[in-house]
């Protein structure tokens, strides 16, 4: 028994160590940027830098259409195959893990031979196409963690009778999934958009071969250039990251309580 | 017998192959409590989700109030459901969920309210409608699922095992509330159950069926005392179903185990053929009975107390046979082993056609 709490604690200790020691590290590095002294001058740097703001500000308003553009696909889709399709489960869940197979590289180049100026659908060939491009790719690489999340909510209620339910007060389909279906799998929905934010915030290879002043390539391009100011940035993406997943912990105890999850 | 106003006409329903409801044909009068009863996979949710519309006939037709509404979608039949697993939106409170249908339907916010509040008092929990399903008993959420389902004011209720997931206690007192609100708002109602206790004590009429047929439509004394065929017999009622050698059908008696009782309503067969007979625990004696009686001499095999009746079980020659007699401080139950002499009423014979099973 002491014997098993101790290899226990000794292996959180040894994992403990190979995640935090990189990261205190890369948090005093940050911090030595005056000379002598430690100082927040790095982060004042960054905060201060025009193209932070912008490519920050640009990458979270992609993030905002890529998670409505996913809940759009997802939720109904997910509730169709729950309601009606479930022996397709197994299928949809294998081509929902293939951007996980597939590297973002490839997904780009079919983009930019599929949708250049000349093809029937020139998304190439503006701007404003290409940020809905992007944000259309971004969507295809959050599927396997929105569909799992969305999939999982579905999984806590019972669709089929609760649809039935509804369709007998009279509900037609909007209604049912806009009243009945989201607001249940309202948590698993936000988790789902947090993972995604959390995955276009720092994404690099969609936003920069689409040549778009994302947040990804300006961290790209300060890591290359700078000393302390890519410490800095490393440690400000981190906690970006980390509270995206705080805030689903946060959201999932406020889940709906059903008869399935009394507590 | 009022006027119809749900008819199921000559419905057949198959998944694939298998045909599930055979030629079901049902008149159901405004205002009627029909139960369908019959053991689990025989048809009866089925024909049920037909008739809400979640299914369609492979043929036959659904008529409501004279309109064939075959093949209108559920949200368009004015049909209210209530559902085994109660169905209640969790993410709705208990007002919100009575609500919804008004909803849907576009009712003023003043109508929704004074509504809510009047479902919430037929349904007892006037205080609950804040609460969310969670906080509720099982019991509670059924009932709440009731309200929801009445609130739009539908022409025809339909329920589907809704007391089978609670417990005993509640269940026979929501039996009853369940019929008086059916009875005060005279809402045709069909109600699916297993449960022939149930049947019996709350409908006007019961629907038996058995491998998607329908095998006796009746009144419940109808149902219990005079089952048409066997299977009605064997599943209402704790029935002890014999075999019988016909020695003269037209005067009426047989030769059961080689002792001779007759029946009080003639039937027909060749003398020497086997038939069924049914006797109910209830209709048989321990004693020697009237100048007209049945008797058989017979041995107690157990006795089983349970409580206010005990059930003893004697044997004659080969076969078993259940008796009911109160309990009675004055009248000791008969021993195991011991000789005993039963009696029926020859009415209370029931002759069944074909051969009793195992
Ligand atoms: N959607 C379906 N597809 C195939 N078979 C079904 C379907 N629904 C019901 N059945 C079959 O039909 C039969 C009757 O089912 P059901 O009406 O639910 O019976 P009950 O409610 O009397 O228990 C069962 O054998 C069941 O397996
Ligand atoms: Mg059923």
């Amino acid at each position: 028994m002491k014997g098993t709490r101790f290899w226990a604690w000794l292996t959180f200790g040894i994992g403990a160590a190979y995640f935090f020691i990189p990261l205190i590290a890369t948090i005093e590095f940050s911090l030595r940027m005056r000379r002598g002294a430690y100082s927040f001058d790095a982060y004042r740097v960054v905060f201060g830098d025009e193209r932070f703001q912008a490519t920050f500000g640009y990458s979270v308003l992609v993030a905002a259409f890529t998670i409505v553009l996913g809940v759009l696909i997802v939720v109904p889709t997910a509730y169709w195959i729950r309601l009606r399709l479930p022996h397709i489960r197994p299928v949809v869940e294998f081509i929902t893990l293939l951007p996980l197979i597939i590297p973002a590289i490839v997904i780009v180049f079919g983009y930019i031979r599929m949708y250049g100026s000349s093809s029937p659908l020139p998304f190439l060939a503006t701007t404003r196409g290409t940020d809905l491009l992007l944000a259309i790719g971004y969507a295809t690489l959050a599927l396997p963690y929105m569909y799992r999340a969305v999939d999982t909510g579905l999984r806590t209620i019972d669709v089929r009778t609760l649809t039935e339910a509804a369709q007998i007060l009279g509900a037609g389909w909007a209604t049912i999934i806009t009243r009945v279906i989201l607001p249940n799998v309202l948590i698993a929905v936000l988790s789902g958009a947090f993972l995604t934010f959390a995955i276009v915030i720092g994404e690099f290879t969609m936003a920069s071969l689409l040549n778009r002043p994302a947040f990804g390539p300006y961290l790209q391009n300060i890591g290359a250039n700078r000393a302390y100011e890519p410490a800095a940035l490393a440690i400000i993406a981190f906690f970006i990251t980390w509270g995206c997943m705080a805030v689903i912990q946060i959201l999932s105890r406020y889940a709906p309580k059903s008869a399935s999850r009394p507590n | 017998m009022g006027e119809t106003f749900l008819t199921i006409d000559n419905v057949t329903k198959s998944f694939g192959a298998t045909t599930v409801v055979r030629n079901v044909d049902i008149a159901i009068d405004k205002g009627e409590f029909v139960s369908f009863l019959g053991p689990s996979g025989c048809g009866k949710t089925t024909t049920l989700r037909m008739v809400a519309g979640f299914e369609g006939p492979t043929t036959g037709r659904i008529l409501i109030d004279g309109k064939d509404v075959t093949n209108l979608k559920p949200n368009q039949r004015s049909i209210g459901m209530v559902f085994q697993s109660y169905a209640l939106f969790p993410n709705m409170t208990v007002a919100q969920n009575i609500a919804f249908g008004l909803k849907v339907a576009g009712a003023s916010t003043d109508a929704i309210t004074a509504r809510v509040e009047e479902m919430l008092g037929i349904i007892k929990l006037p205080e609950h409608g804040g609460r969310y399903p969670f906080q509720l008993s099982g019991g509670q959420q059924q009932r709440v699922a009731l309200a929801r389902a009445l609130a739009v004011k539908p022409s025809v209720l339909l329920l589907d095992e809704p007391l089978s997931a609670l417990d005993a206690k509640i269940r026979i007192s929501l039996r009853a509330e369940i019929r008086a609100i059916q009875r005060e708002l005279g809402i045709t109602t069909i109600y699916v159950t297993h449960d022939q206790e149930e049947a019996l004590s709350m409908s006007d009429r019961i629907v038996v069926m058995n491998e998607g047929r329908v095998e006796q439509i009746g009144t419940p004394l109808d149902i219990y005392n005079k089952p048409s065929s066997r299977f009605v017999a064997s599943f209402v009622g704790t029935l002890t179903v014999l075999p019988a050698k016909i020695v003269n059908a037209s005067k009426g008696t047989l030769s059961l185990d080689g002792q001779s009782i007759h029946a009080g309503k003639k039937f027909t067969g060749a003398p020497g053929k086997t038939v069924s007979v049914a006797l109910r625990p209830e209709a048989i004696a321990i004693g020697k009975g009237g100048a007209n009686a049945n008797r058989l001499d017979a041995k107690v095999a157990s006795v089983n107390f349970l409580g206010s009746i005990v059930r003893v079980k004697v044997r004659t020659g080969a076969q078993d046979i259940s008796l009911d007699m109160f309990n009675q401080s004055t009248t000791a139950p008969p021993k195991v082993g011991e000789k005993v002499t039963v009696n029926f009423n020859p009415d209370d014979l029931v002759v069944l056609d074909g051969p009793a099973e195992g």
